[in-house]
This record gives structure tokens, sequence and C-alpha cells, in this order.
């Protein structure tokens, strides 16, 4: 085998390993940080502090019976929770997390693809997501998934309208599609000679877009309407169980994680922190540390999902589709027009 | 290798389009042709434009189809019924599309083995930088009438959309 497939596949093992522990902390995180916020203990028999909570949650889903309604459309109800994981297994592709590597005198770039349009390959991945609740939904033969479904086809579409156009206009101080280039750029340059011209001090509104959206797209509270379960049950899952369930948990934490992640590159400055100069290490301490760096962002991102879930009231799907079309659309618009002329201008 | 990945990816974006024509459920119908979409963009990512490929599968898979399924289940179209009485018209239409594809096709592959074969598409072109160069300059003009096209008909949906409604609420009424 090559060089370069063998470092790809190291670097995809990397992440995933990282990935795959999103679902299990995030279990535990869920249960302790309401309680904490709702001045209550929360579970903390199993081991320390609870910890051992999600161990056991998982041992739950595992042991399950695995159930099929006798009505389904089998080949698809099989199919969807798989599809759960497909933009969180395949985006993290075009993150990058770290400078460039020297190692035993090769050049490692610190990103899986490399490519000029690494972050429309992310959104195009990501925005396949969408297929797996509607299938389910769909082939579940039940009408609240079937609600659940349609519903969430139509929010999906409409906020990554915005969260796309968000994503437009961060990517314009830096002139590339590819994320590499806007982290740089990022780290580079400094607002009014102190601030480090991280994309949430340079387009504060273009952030704020695409933090709701993203809430959206991840159909998270306050913006849970696919699977409301006040009045769908649980919505498109409803006729899930055991590890089938589980793999739509999992497929929602870990595309919290990547679409966090790619929040943290575009508007945090990814795997950069001002004042630290990675390439001043050697090997592949600089990918660790920056990898490091990255994850530390994302965990705020991820904490803020679940003070946000705990903190806000659902909406209605009227005011749904109004938040996304009459007041996110024009907002990232106006953030894209303001932005090309701060650029064009030279202020940037 | 190369013609390895070609033959996967060109085998299921032609046996998903049959299925797409031929299957009776609609539902099945646009998830093949999903299928023949991504495999088509795996063909771009193999013509060196993974910008393209990334464009197809967010607009197309990712958007339209999207819609497509929404429409479906909205109206919760069942399983189409064999169709034993076919229109004339729909079986000469059928062939006269079926002959218009045909010469088409025959024409592309004469014109791949005649000499005089058009340049073909270098990695400057097909790249964002290329298609980005040509669309504003070369293209410009036919681009934005694409957009005020696209604008007209957005407009002219809503206000048929408001129209039926105003006429439900004036019966309403009555």
């Amino acid at each position: 085998m090559s060089h370069e497939l063998l470092d790809a596949l190291a670097k995809m093992g990397f992440w995933l390993a990282l990935l795959l522990q999103v679902t299990p902390i995030m279990l535990w995180v869920e249960r302790r940080a309401p309680a904490m916020m709702q001045d209550r203990l929360g579970p903390n028999r199993v081991g320390p502090f609870g910890f051992f909570q999600a161990i056991a949650d998982v041992g739950k889903f595992v042991f399950k019976e695995d159930f099929e309604p006798a009505t389904a459309n089998r080949g698809l109800y099989l199919l969807a929770p798989m599809l759960a994981l497909v933009p969180c297994m395949t985006t993290y592709l075009v993150l990058p997390f770290g400078p460039e590597l020297e190692v035993a005198g090769r050049t490692i770039l610190s990103v899986v693809i490399d490519s000029d349009s690494g972050v429309f390959v992310f959104l195009a991945l990501a925005s396949l997501g969408v297929y797996s609740l509607v299938l389910a939904g769909w082939a579940s033969n039940n009408k609240w998934s079937m609600m659940g479904a349609i519903r969430a086809s139509a929010q999906m579409i409409s906020y990554e309208l915005a969260l796309t156009l968000a994503v437009v206009a961060a990517l314009v101080p830096a002139g590339s599609l590819n994320l590499q280039r806007v982290v740089e750029q990022q780290m580079d340059d400094r607002l009014l000679g102190f601030l480090p011209a991280w994309g949430v001090f340079v387009q504060p509104l273009g952030f704020l877009v695409f933090l709701v959206a993203m809430f959206a797209e991840t159909n998270r509270l306050p913006f849970d309407l696919p699977e409301a379960e006040s009045e769908l049950v649980a919505g498109y899952h409803t006729e899930y169980g055991s590890m089938r369930m589980a793999f739509f948990f999992m497929g929602e934490y870990m595309n919290m994680a990547v679409l966090s992640a790619l929040a943290a590159t575009l508007y945090f400055g990814g795997w950069s922190l001002p004042g630290l100069d990675l390439t001043q290490y050697s090997g592949i301490v600089p990918g660790l540390l920056g990898m490091g760096i990255l994850w530390a962002k994302i965990g705020l991102f991820l904490f803020l999902y679940v003070w946000v879930r705990w903190t806000f009231p659902r909406f209605r799907y009227d005011q749904l589709m109004r938040l996304g079309w009459k007041i996110l659309l024009p907002l990232s618009i106006v953030n894209l027009v303001v932005v090309a002329v701060l650029v064009i201008s030279g202020r940037i | 290798m190369e013609l390895a990945i070609f033959i996967v990816f060109a085998v299921t974006a032609l046996v998903s389009s049959i299925v797409v024509v031929a299957h009776r459920s609609p539902v099945h119908s646009t998830l093949s042709l999903v299928v023949t979409l991504l495999a088509t963009a795996g063909l771009f990512i193999l013509l060196g434009s993974p910008f393209l490929a990334a464009l197809q599968v967010l607009l197309y898979t990712g958007a339209i189809l999207v819609l497509f399924l929404f429409v479906i289940m909205l109206l919760n179209i069942q399983r189409e019924r064999a169709s034993s009485a076919r229109s004339p018209l729909q079986t000469w239409g059928a062939l006269v599309g079926a002959f218009v594809l045909a010469g088409a096709v025959s024409r592309l592959l004469w014109d791949a083995h005649a000499e005089s074969v058009a340049p073909p598409l270098t990695e400057t072109f097909v790249s964002l930088r290329g298609v980005a160069d040509q669309l504003f300059t070369t293209y410009l003009l036919p681009f934005e009438m694409i957009g005020l096209l696209l604008l007209l008909a957005v407009v002219v949906a809503g206000w048929v959309a408001k129209r039926v409604r105003a006429e439900a609420d004036e019966e309403s009424a009555e």
C-alpha cells in the first residue's frame, strides 16, 4: 500500500476513534447537565458521577428485542438507521485539524481530503442526512412517523438555504473553499490590532444565522419538530427500537459534533489558538494539539446544544417556517452582501 | 484502478436509471434517481471536478429530490397500477423520443471516434475557478437571464398560491 493511502487511513481512524466517543459521553452529559440546571442530582449510581450510566444505556439498547412492524417496507425500514450515520461518517474528511506535519521526512497534510471545494463537499454530504429521517418515517408505515418525515424534509431544506448562505459569507474573507485556507486566514490576520480575525468577530450576524440553522439541521430543540414527543410520540423513529433506535441517536449526536466542528472552523479559528504557534513542535505533536484544540471547541458547542435544549421551548411549526424563510434567509443574504462589500473595500 | 471505479459507478448509474423508469412505486423511483445522481457525481470526481460533484449532490439529491419525496409523501401517492390502457399518444411519444435519443447518442459516438474531437475538458476548465471564470465572463448574460427566469417563477408561484387561497377564503365567506 502506498504512503498516501496509509496516511489517509490513519487520519480517518483518528477522527473516527474520537467521533465514536461523542454519543456515550453526550448521553451522560445530557442527563447530568440538565439535572445540574434544574437543581437535582441526575443519575449518579453507576460509576463515579454516574459516568457509566452511558454504558448501562448502551447495554439496554443491545439487549432489547429487535422489533419490526409487520406493515413496514422492510428494505427501506432497515436502511434508514444506517443512512443516519452517512453524514457524520463522511463529512469530517474535509475538516483540517492542524498545520502541515513533518513525519519521517515526509510532509503530511492534517486533513484527509485536501480539496479546493472542501466546504461544498461537506455541505453536500451533510445534505444527505435528511434521507434517513424521511425514509424512516415513510417506511415505518405509521401516521406519526409519516408526519415526522414530512416535517423533517420541509424543515431541513428550509434551513439548509440559510446555513449555506452563512457558510458562503464565512468563506469570503479567506477567498477559498478550502477549509485549511479559512483557518490560516483567521490565524494570520488581526482585527483592531488585538482580536484574532475569527469569523465570529468579523461577521457576528453570519454566525448567529449559522448557529440557528445548525440547531434546525440537527433537529435539536427548539427545532425538534420531526420527533416532537408531545405531538408525534417520537416522530420519524416511533417504530424503531433497540440498536436501530441507537443508530438514530448516534447519528444525531455525531452530526451535532461534525457541524460544531464546521462552526468552530469557520467562526472560531478551527485548530488554531491565538498566541500558540503549533509549527514550533515537530513530528505529529502539532496534529495532536490541533485536534485537541478543535475538539475543545466542539465540546463547547455540544454543551451549548444541551444548554439550549433545556432553556428554550419548542417552536410551533408555522413559527419555524417563518423564522427560516422570512428572517434567517434575508439576514443571511444581508450578511453576505455586507461581508462582500467589506472585503472588496479592503476593510477585512 | 480508475477503470474499475468508473465501471462500478457507470453500471450503478445505468441500472438505477432503468429502475427509475421501470419501478411502479414512486418512492422507489425517486430513491433510484438519488442513486443515479450519486453515481454520476462519482463520475464527475473521476473526471477531476469534485466541485461539480458536490454541487450535484448538494442541489439535486440534497434539495430537489427531497422535495420530490416530500410531495409524494404529502399526497400519499400509492403504487401505480399496471396500466393496460396506455394512450396511443404515449406510445408514439415514447417512440419519437427513443429515435431522437438514439440519434443523439450515435452522433456523440461518431464524433468521439472522428479526428476533429472537441478539446477534452481540462482540469483548469472543470475546476471551481474554471467554472466561475466561464460563468461570470463568457456566459454572464445567459447566467443572469436564468437567474431572472427563476425569480419570475418564484414570484408567479407565490402569486398563484395567494390567489388560490384568496378564492378559498371567499368561498368559505359565502
